[in-house]
């Protein structure tokens, strides 16, 4: 029986490369995110303060991001903002995935006139222009950084609540599900047991990949003037202003805080992927 | 003794019947064919003998009572697809405790290798993982089995391998087996003559 662990074992060390991996993407991505997240308490407020006689200098050592036309810091101008964008898109995609989540168990378990009413709201969700729904939130509630949480958390649950849905109309109506009512196991334990497996993946992937919808709608609201008020970093507010300055050769002021959102929706991503990637049974071990 | 008496079935109320009007009965030990080509309704019939159909008219009696609700089943059903009876993000180790341990002794007699007791259903063969469902209901508490196909999809070796551990558990444990294939040889083989045509 000794030479089939040894067979075995290159093709161990492989599946636990790529395991690795993933787990380094995934570790990767969250500190990226955590040091954003927490940037602005580290640096503190220094750096937003106007300095007039350091205006308008591009990229340097001093600046690496540069400053504008006050001669404030434009690192940590993004910083602060990306910082601000990423807990309200954290805040506004739980509760997006939340509400999704509830409907879509609901409507999958209940099934009848629940899943017609909760369907129905989907497709009505779906066939208007999502920036329009936003806008219109926004401004139904007044505006500013709730308006925002708002109108992300109560437009984004859509797609989410269909997947969940699904999944559990799937998992309800398996085979292994009747067998397991047959083994005289009960309600919840087969819920618990059977579709929590299924319904937590989805749910944690769905939450990780709602965050660059809520944060880029969030940048997109504060961009046209109806999301947080413009004395505060956010990086809708910081790139709407830099539109002013671009046509005057100052790139750094549009350039450098937009590679920074990009950046942090792309780790949002790729976190996604990799946690999607370690949770589903045909990817984890090989 | 397993019953069913007057059965009729149809899945909605506008459609056609698919049972009309079937009496059967096994007893405990015995095993006991059903034939018929495809579209006859086997598999509903199957389905409503282990209770995961309920029938339209007449009724399942178990030693004369109703098939229980809940708690182990005393009838228990293997399905065709192995694939669709497994979750497919358990392990196979978790997959044979779902209802009762199962003995040793039947795991080895059907070639389940320890080593697949880690692996998820996808990484099992349609013939391994047909071994791990049957498995998983070879136990005291099942007094009657349903073979929807059991082996259909399998090769020869894995269902003369297969049916020997099922035909031994029956005889050891006095379990009622109703084998339903549109395989004539195999039901010959197996029920002594005893097939009833669907």
């Amino acid at each position: 029986m000794t030479t089939p662990v040894f067979v075995a074992l290159p093709i161990q060390r492989l599946h636990s490369n790529r395991r690795q991996r993933t787990f380094w993407g995934i570790t990767l991505c969250v500190l990226f995110l955590l040091v954003i997240i927490l940037s602005p308490w580290v640096m503190g407020d220094a750096g937003l303060s106007p300095v007039l006689p350091q205006r308008n200098q591009p990229p340097s050592l001093a600046h690496a991001f540069g400053t504008d036309w006050i001669g404030r810091d434009m690192l940590s101008r993004s910083l602060h903002g990306m910082s601000l964008s990423l807990r309200i898109g954290l805040l506004a995609a739980t509760m997006s995935a939340l509400i999704g989540t509830g409907l879509g168990l609901a409507a999958g378990t209940l099934g009848g006139w629940v899943d017609a009413v909760i369907t129905w709201i989907i497709d009505v969700f779906f066939s208007l222009p999502h920036l329009v729904l936003l806008i219109l939130i926004a401004f139904a509630v007044g505006g500013g950084t709730t308006g925002v949480i708002i109108a992300v958390a109560f437009t984004h649950w859509t797609s989410l609540a269909r997947v969940i849905r699904a999944e559990t109309l799937q998992v309800n109506s398996s085979d292994y599900v009747k067998l397991s009512h047959r083994f005289g196991r009960s309600p919840l334990w087969i819920a618990s047991h059977h579709m929590v497996p299924h319904i937590i993946p989805q749910l944690l992937v769905g939450l990780i990949l709602l965050f660059p919808h809520a944060i880029l709608h969030e940048a997109a609201l504060s961009f046209i003037g109806i999301g947080l008020s413009p004395h505060i970093p956010a990086i809708g507010i910081i790139l709407a202003e830099s539109m002013r300055h671009l046509s005057t050769g100052y790139w750094w002021l549009g350039v450098m805080p937009g590679v920074l959102l990009l950046l942090s929706v792309k780790a949002f991503d790729w976190l996604g992927e990799n946690v999607r990637a370690l949770l589903d049974p045909k990817t984890s071990q090989g | 003794m397993l019953n069913g008496e007057g059965l009729w079935f149809r899945y909605g109320a506008k459609l056609p019947w698919v049972v009309r009007d079937r009496t059967l009965s096994i007893a405990p030990g015995e095993v006991i064919g059903l034939m018929a080509p495809s579209g006859h309704g086997k598999t509903t019939l199957g389905k409503l003998l282990a209770g995961y159909l309920t029938p339209t008219q007449g009724q399942i009696t178990l030693d004369d009572q109703l098939l229980p609700s809940q708690g182990y089943c005393p009838v228990q059903l293997v399905f065709q697809n192995p694939e669709l009876s497994v979750n497919p993000r358990w392990r196979i180790d978790q997959i044979l405790r779902e209802g009762y341990v199962p003995r040793p002794h039947y795991l080895k007699a059907l070639g389940i290798h320890p080593g697949w007791m880690t692996r998820y259903p996808h990484e099992l063969s349609g013939g391994e993982l047909q071994r791990v469902a049957i498995a998983r209901i070879l136990n005291p508490n099942t007094r009657y089995l349903i073979a929807d196909e059991m082996t259909a999809m399998l090769d020869a070796n894995t269902q003369a391998l297969i049916w020997q551990v099922v035909l031994d558990f029956a005889r050891d444990h006095n379990m009622g087996l109703m084998v339903i294939s549109h395989d004539k040889s195999l039901l010959g083989q197996l029920c002594q003559g005893q097939v009833i045509p669907c």
